[in-house]
């Protein structure tokens, strides 16, 4: 006879009580990392902000970035690191959730835009602007930003055939990534030597001399898209099921991936366009924040650890050899990566890899 | 109480989930162009054959052209005072030849890299082999002052070597061991890692990076005899390897759990593997400098033709991916006379478009 009755019930209520205690765990856990990271990510832009050639008091920083305080501080601080602490701040977040966006909707942890094509359709032809036309500052800016675009959009129109499927996305991505890379290598096998390494510190993602004007177009995109991300993200953990079983629960998985991948494409394109493809922060990120809040989607933590990743990695670059300052892109990879693999090895759960 | 064990047994018959469910995904997997093994053979006799071709046209085209009767005269009535046979036996036949071995080398890593990382986008540098090489040629330039291709061949070689097992090691720390997730993301992270060093050591010094730029296109341009004969044992112990992991990777592909219940030693299979990756794409890239895209589409398109069997893919991959580099450098040879264009740019743009309208015209075969 069936074990009917009070105590499958008892038991069924067990089951509820455990399954909300552990959600409720996993809600503080995620609290408490995007606590943290926003403590950390605070500090550094305050530390950044006020560390250089001419220290400023960290009682100082803070009335300097509201405009009070003495004009030298003020002046320091206003023209030159607070719009590079901020592109810092938001290429970084940048970089997090379009990093984010794109693992998840591929369901690849090594989808990010650097490796589907989209930052090698931004390199070829800021490369093009360096090399061939001679083009500086605004101008390697735009042209990084419409390749992005228009990579993007062939990438798009390739793989859809009849709908997107992740698997061809990334594939076709794959093939015109390869193109436009091969393209950037020739260019720079072509270049006279000075343009060959101007180009080169432009790939390696650099937040030298950035001012205002590179923190106005990240700054509106990151205001736009980012709230728009985590609304459209609502649907995102279906998603990471298979097609079909995303349509079973009641997805429309055409709409939101075409939306989602249109948002991740834009914000590549713009961060990519203030400071070069920084290497690593999108790939990097993602994983991070998982592994840090321990559940499968982390949008928000992602373009958390984006931003302090970036922050952190440019006052090692500003600092460690100065008055020399490396590229950020150089120190972004020695950062993140000896963590990510702190981080892999640590998680020996079965489940966890 | 339900009477004969007989009824019972066909209860439990009716009970059991039809078998269609279980076979369904693996009918539904597409079977590639040729699904019978006599096609299959023949498909891949006729594509020896096309190789076979494709060297010899290398041999005899380039920025010179030389007649076939020439270039067979080099061979077997070899006159040293006559220019042409300087050619084809001095510079053609060795870069040929470094061609054939090194597109052999990228095909195979390729496919087995997909196989054991069970991910369309794993190339074989992923697992830090491109990464390591080329900051060893860095350093190579950079402190030792190396100026010549034979010197970087060694280096390459080494940082290669030191670069996978580092990932190896990192990537099986902790209670499983290597998984494929782990591996990627700790190949990836070195090569973040490496390329970063790399960056700094180009910034630092334009000298490097005047050279290095030449190195990291990917050529067999100026490929001498002896960098043929040294990447050679490698590359051969590498193929012999990687060609008896057929049925290996058919067992991993399955996943480790189900390979694990078919017998297989999987932490075991997957090292052998990956040993044969790092000495094939080693060796490749020592001797013509790092070529991504062959070992990373190449395989998709063998698996297009054969479908999901690693024994068939495999043998594809190593006759596909020389007929794609010989013929790319071939083309790299003539559209720019009398200078050239490095076979590392050619392979992508004559690769990509064909690699695009198979990734749209089929539904591929799934890893």
């Amino acid at each position: 006879m069936l074990d009917t009755g009070p105590s499958t019930i008892a038991r069924g209520a067990d089951f509820a009580a455990i399954v909300s205690k552990a959600r409720a765990a996993a809600r503080a856990r995620s609290a408490a990392v995007g606590l943290v990271l926003s403590i950390g990510i605070f500090l550094s832009f305050a530390i950044s902000v006020g560390v250089g050639d001419f220290p400023i008091p960290f009682a100082e920083v803070v009335p300097a970035i509201f405009g009070f305080g003495s004009p030298d501080a003020r002046f320091i601080v206003q023209t030159l690191r607070l719009p590079r602490a901020l592109t810092g701040l938001l290429v970084g977040g940048a970089f997090g959730l379009s990093g984010a966006i794109f693992q998840s909707l591929a369901r690849n942890p090594l989808a990010s835009p650097d490796i589907i094509g989209i930052t090698a359709g931004a390199s070829a032809a800021a490369v093009f602007v360096i090399v061939i036309l001679g083009g500086g500052g605004l101008l390697i800016s735009i042209g990084s930003f419409a390749g992005a675009l228009v990579t993007a959009a062939a990438i798009y129109l390739l793989a859809y055939r009849r709908g997107i499927t992740a698997y061809r996305l990334v594939l076709v991505g794959i093939g015109v990534g390869a193109v436009l890379s091969s393209v950037t290598s020739y260019l720079l096998t072509r270049a006279q030597i000075w343009e060959a390494q101007r180009a080169t510190v432009w790939l390696t993602g650099s937040l030298n001399g950035r001012g205002w004007e590179h923190v106005h177009p990240v700054g509106l995109a990151m205001a736009a898209l980012f709230p728009a991300v985590l609304i459209l993200a609502r649907p995102l953990k279906a998603l990471q099921l298979d097609d079909d079983t995303a349509k079973g629960i009641g997805v429309v998985v055409e709409n939101y991936r075409r939306w989602l991948v249109l948002a991740g494409v834009a914000l590549a394109a713009v961060a990519t366009a203030s400071a070069g493809p920084v290497a690593f922060v999108a790939f990097v990120a993602p994983p991070i924040a998982r592994r840090l809040t321990r559940s499968s989607l982390s949008l928000l933590p992602a373009a958390l650890v984006g931003a302090l990743l970036l922050l952190v990695s440019d006052l090692v670059a500003r600092r460690a050899f100065a008055p020399t300052e490396l590229p950020v892109g150089v120190i972004t990879g020695i950062v993140g990566a000896p963590y990510l693999l702190w981080l892999l090895a640590r998680a020996s759960k079965i489940g966890r890899g | 109480m339900y009477g004969s064990p007989n009824i019972l047994g066909m209860a439990i018959k009716l009970a059991e989930p039809p078998v269609r469910r279980i076979t369904a995904p693996l009918e539904r997997r597409p079977k590639g162009l040729f699904s019978s093994p006599p096609a299959r053979t023949l498909g891949l006799l006729g594509s020896a054959v096309v190789l076979g071709c494709v060297t010899l046209a290398g041999v005899a085209y380039g920025s010179k052209q030389i007649p076939f009767g020439t270039v067979l005269d080099a061979f077997f009535n070899y006159n040293p005072a006559l220019n042409d046979h300087l050619i084809v036996r001095s510079l053609r036949v060795p870069r040929n030849i470094v061609g054939l071995l090194v597109g052999v080398a990228l095909g195979l890593s390729g496919a087995v890299m997909q196989g054991v990382a069970r991910n369309p986008l794993a190339d074989p540098g992923i697992l830090g082999v491109s990464a390591g090489a080329a900051l060893a040629v860095v350093i190579a330039i950079y402190v030792f002052g190396v100026a010549t291709l034979l010197g970087y061949v060694w280096f390459a070689f080494a940082g290669a070597l030191v670069a996978s097992l580092v990932v190896y090691f990192l990537g099986s720390l902790g209670r499983e061991g290597a998984t494929p997730v782990k591996l990627a993301l700790a190949g990836a992270a070195i090569t973040a890692f490496l390329g970063s060093m790399t960056s700094a050591i180009l910034l630092v010094d334009v000298a490097t990076l005047d050279q290095y730029r030449f190195w990291a296109v990917g050529s067999i341009a100026g490929r001498t005899p002896q960098v043929a004969t040294e990447v050679a044992p490698f590359i051969l112990a590498g193929s012999i390897m990687a060609l008896a992991s057929g049925r290996v990777l058919n067992a991993l592909s399955l996943g480790d759990d189900v390979a694990r219940s078919l017998g297989q030693k999987v932490g075991l299979a997957r090292a052998f593997s990956a040993f044969a990756v790092v000495l094939l794409t080693g060796a490749a890239t020592a001797a013509a400098g790092p070529i991504g895209f062959v070992g990373l589409t190449v395989p998709h398109i063998a698996r297009s033709i054969t479908g999901p069997d690693y024994r068939w893919i495999l043998p594809y991959s190593a006759v596909l991916a020389p007929i794609l580099l010989l013929s790319s450098d071939i083309i790299g040879r003539v559209v720019a006379r009398p200078g050239e264009v490095q076979v590392g740019i050619i392979t992508a743009l004559v690769g990509s478009p064909f690699f695009v309208m198979l990734v749209r015209r089929r539904k591929l075969a799934e890893l």
